[in-house]
């Protein structure tokens, strides 16, 4: 285990491995950096990325459609077609730098809209739960040592299997997403002991009333997130350092009120992003992250200004070595008889075709490894990174 | 799991360990845990009170750096050896009576030099008599070092003892007040500052000897108040002796078994404890003469015991619940004491004598209850592949309720479900 300290005031760029002997990355085959962020919870795709020119989205989604780009509070436009969440501001700077793209209508090869089970075949790579995550097989499947990094206090498993894994957690605790808080609240919110004692608690740590029902993060509050980015950068930037890493966030599993719960998750999200990129200096131009989500969310509103579980949603991909500036993807449109199942956006790519592509392209896993990554073998969507 | 089983593990126990073995009849497995000897093992090498008093007159020789302290590792293995007891232990109920016990006679490392001596008063006053008699109990604890410092007797001397009259000494009340107004009698009988005053005279000499090769108690006949004393209207000689007599007196005083059926009902039912069972232990312990075997059984066998999940989880209980409900390999395993301090229930450091508060309202302060979930979340974190549905129904078994469940089910991630268990209604409660 990295010892916070030193990791991060960058005295020591040495890294021990899984307990065993420090192992230095001096002679790392790659320059390459490849960073995964997994959103845990599902992320609303079409909250995130707006298709505000699909003439179907109003009548799905009124109230949670968002705002035409141009006007106040509006989308931030994706070249026509779609936009941005404002919240994301940074993402459209990397945009409009040409460092991010996003893949639209994408979705893992499995069907769940358990969490829990989707959470592991995405990390799996696969439509069952395996024993390890792909991105652990990319890693071994890379000629010489290269380090990985699981940034957060526990290793994914995306990240778990034969190679060996290094993690990173300071020593503050993240504190729960404000839509977790919320979910304690209502669970104790009928109990006459605990309920009153946790929406104060609630209130003193800076949820003001108004903001309670919506659970809206306060703003400049603690973003343990952009910490964690920042730090993985800083990591990540050292010429010996971990090539690889996963970082993980929640908050995402908006039932309800989403236009106000989401506000908090994707600022932080954005600002993680942002700090990752800072944090990288330099290295950022050899970077690429894949930031993906076990699943979509439905594309009508429910009853209570929320979303539930549902299919396809929307990947990102930046960094200096991506060809962004764009969209990619085949957007299936909203109409009924379009949506998958009747109620979800239907899905058009596999999330694992960019995965691979990232491998291949970016990070240099030899493409007849791929099959040993994914089971059964997938090809790499081309075009992701600058050539 | 049965919800008799369930509520027996989380009321009378410290919650279901992962995959404990579920009793048959959970009222036999609770007898059986008051009748059968102490299974726990404490490693012969953890410090005696000798032990903590000789490294602790060492210290006091010495000037050392800031935080700095010699007798700070032997607590810290106190601590690991209490806090590994409570994570693994297979008799919980029997646990939970320690810890019972050790609240009622309160010790406090917040006072100086009571960490030499805080572990071993657990070890050696407490745990061995907690289903002896009452009197044992609280000879044992009153004869110990880590109490008689604590509370200031041990230089405490008689006015008109020798050293007294030399040396201008006097009585020091403090162990003398508590123990009449905490450990014993309590003001429901009615004693006047003449009686504090007179049993401080009584447990005079009652002191530590520091400098002898293994320091420990000593009764010393320089500091002992000569004479008669009158306690309750009742008269005692001078003497060592006469001091254990007025203990064992107190100690089967009816306001004394009204006032530990009180607090043992509190703890065990609910904190306004029922008169009629308050009534039903106290006439137990009063025909058993202060048998608190016998009590502890009858505090199972009381109906009123068995209405599930009235009690709130102190910062302890919930944090020893939570970690026994994931029981997490060593390497993942947050050191409980940690915890402990985090929730603001730090071990062996209650603010005052009277120990930690045994009454919900003292622990929901908010600021408390966000403590509590800020942990859960960071324990959460840990449970790696645990299925939080599995550890949900293991712990709490038919006492979890729909709503926790759909909550649960509904959260985005394990992390996140986990939390909701462990921040719960039901599972705040035992």
């Amino acid at each position: 285990m990295i010892t916070r300290r030193s990791a991060l005031l960058g005295l020591s760029a040495a890294w021990s491995l899984g307990g065993r002997a420090s192992l230095a990355l001096a002679a790392a085959p790659t320059d390459r950096r490849l960073v995964v962020v997994l959103l845990r919870g599902a992320l609303d795709g079409m909250a995130a990325v707006s298709p505000y020119g699909d003439p179907d989205l109003l009548g799905l989604r009124p109230g949670l459609a968002g705002t035409e780009p141009g006007r106040s509070g509006g989308v931030l436009d994706l070249g026509g077609f779609f936009g941005l969440h404002p919240a994301l501001a940074g993402l459209h700077g990397m945009y409009a730098a040409g460092e991010m793209l996003a893949v639209r209508a994408v979705a893992g090869p499995y069907r769940s809209r358990s969490h829990f089970d989707a959470q592991d075949y995405l990390e799996s790579g696969a439509e069952t739960r395996l024993s390890s995550g792909w991105l652990n097989r990319a890693v071994g499947a890379l000629p010489g040592r290269t380090g990985a990094l699981a940034v957060g206090v526990q290793i994914p498993l995306l990240l778990r299997g034969p190679a060996e894994v290094g993690s990173y957690a300071p020593q503050d605790q993240p504190a729960p997403s404000p839509d977790l808080y919320a979910r304690i609240a209502d669970l104790a919110h009928d109990d006459a002991l605990l309920g009153p004692a946790v929406m104060e608690g609630m209130r003193d740590r800076g949820f003001s009333g108004a903001t309670l029902a919506g659970m809206e993060a306060k703003p400049g509050g603690r973003n343990a997130f952009a910490a964690l980015a920042a730090a993985a950068g800083r990591l990540m930037a050292a010429p010996d350092g971990p090539r690889v890493a996963a970082l993980e966030v929640g908050g995402w599993d908006t039932h309800a009120a989403q236009a106000q719960r989401l506000q908090g998750p994707l600022r932080g999200l954005d600002a993680g992003l942002v700090a990752l990129r800072d944090g990288m200096g330099g290295a950022w131009a050899q970077t690429a992250v894949l930031v993906m989500t076990e699943f979509g969310r439905t594309a009508r509103v429910n009853g209570t200004g929320g979303t539930d579980h549902g299919t396809a949603g929307v990947a990102f991909v930046l960094g200096g070595a991506v060809a962004g500036g764009r969209m990619l993807g085949t957007w299936p449109g909203l109409a009924a008889d379009k949506l998958h199942e009747g109620r979800d956006l239907a899905p058009t790519a596999d999330l694992r075709t960019v995965a691979a592509g990232l491998l291949t392209d970016h990070l240099g896993v030899p493409p007849a490894a791929l099959g040993a990554v994914f089971p059964g073998g997938v090809a790499g969507m081309g075009g992701l990174v600058r050539a | 799991m049965d919800a008799r089983t369930a509520h027996a593990m989380n009321r009378f126990g410290l919650g279901r360990r992962a995959n404990e073995v579920l009793p048959e009849d959970p009222v036999a497995w609770l007898v059986q845990q008051v009748e059968a000897p102490d299974p726990a093992a404490f490693s012969p090498g953890l410090p005696t009170a000798a032990d903590g008093l000789t490294v602790l007159r060492e210290q006091n020789k010495l000037t050392l750096p800031p935080n700095t302290s010699l007798v700070k590792p032997l607590h810290d293995q106190d601590v690991a050896a209490h806090t590994a007891q409570l994570l693994t232990t297979t008799a919980p109920f029997r646990e939970r009576l320690v810890w019972f016990w050790a609240n009622h006679f309160t010790v406090s490392t917040r006072a100086a030099g009571l960490s030499a001596v805080a572990g071993p008063f657990m070890r050696e006053a407490i745990r061995p008599n907690v289903t002896g008699s009452f009197a044992g109990l609280l000879l044992a604890v009153m004869r110990h070092p880590a109490m008689l410092m604590y509370l200031d007797n041990a230089s405490s001397a008689g006015p008109n003892s020798p050293v007294g009259k030399n040396q201008r000494r006097g009585l020091n009340e403090n162990l003398a007040r508590e123990c009449l107004e905490l450990h014993t009698v309590s003001p429901a009988a009615g004693y006047t500052q003449a009686d504090v005053t007179e049993f401080a005279r009584i447990l005079t000499g009652w002191s530590v000897d520091l400098q002898r090769l293994f320091p420990g108690y000593l009764f010393r006949d320089g500091t002992h108040e000569p004479g008669n004393k009158v306690l309750l209207g009742r008269r005692f000689g001078p003497g060592e002796v006469n001091g254990i007599a007025a203990l064992d007196w107190l100690a089967r005083h009816p306001a004394t078994y009204r006032h530990l059926a009180t607090k043992l009902v509190r703890h065990f039912v609910s904190d306004d404890a029922p008169p009629d069972a308050v009534t039903t232990i106290a006439g137990v312990l009063r025909d058993t003469e202060g048998d608190l075997a016998a009590a502890s059984i009858a505090l199972v066998h009381l109906d009123a015991a068995w209405t599930p999940l009235a009690k709130l989880r102190t910062p302890q209980d919930l944090a020893v619940a939570a970690l026994r409900a994931l029981d997490l390999p060593a390497d993942k395993q947050p050191g409980l004491g940690a915890a402990l301090a985090t929730l603001g229930q730090p071990i062996w450091t209650a603010p005052l004598p009277n120990g930690w508060a045994d009454a919900a309202p003292e622990w929901t302060a908010p600021e408390a209850m966000m403590r509590r979930i800020d942990w859960s979340y960071a324990l959460a974190g840990r449970a790696g592949e645990h299925d939080p549905a599995a550890v949900a129904d293991a712990a709490l078994g038919p006492l979890l309720t729909a709503r926790t469940r759909d909550a649960m089910r509904g959260a985005g991630s394990r992390r996140d479900a986990l939390t909701l268990l462990f921040t719960s209604p039901e599972f705040q409660r035992r």
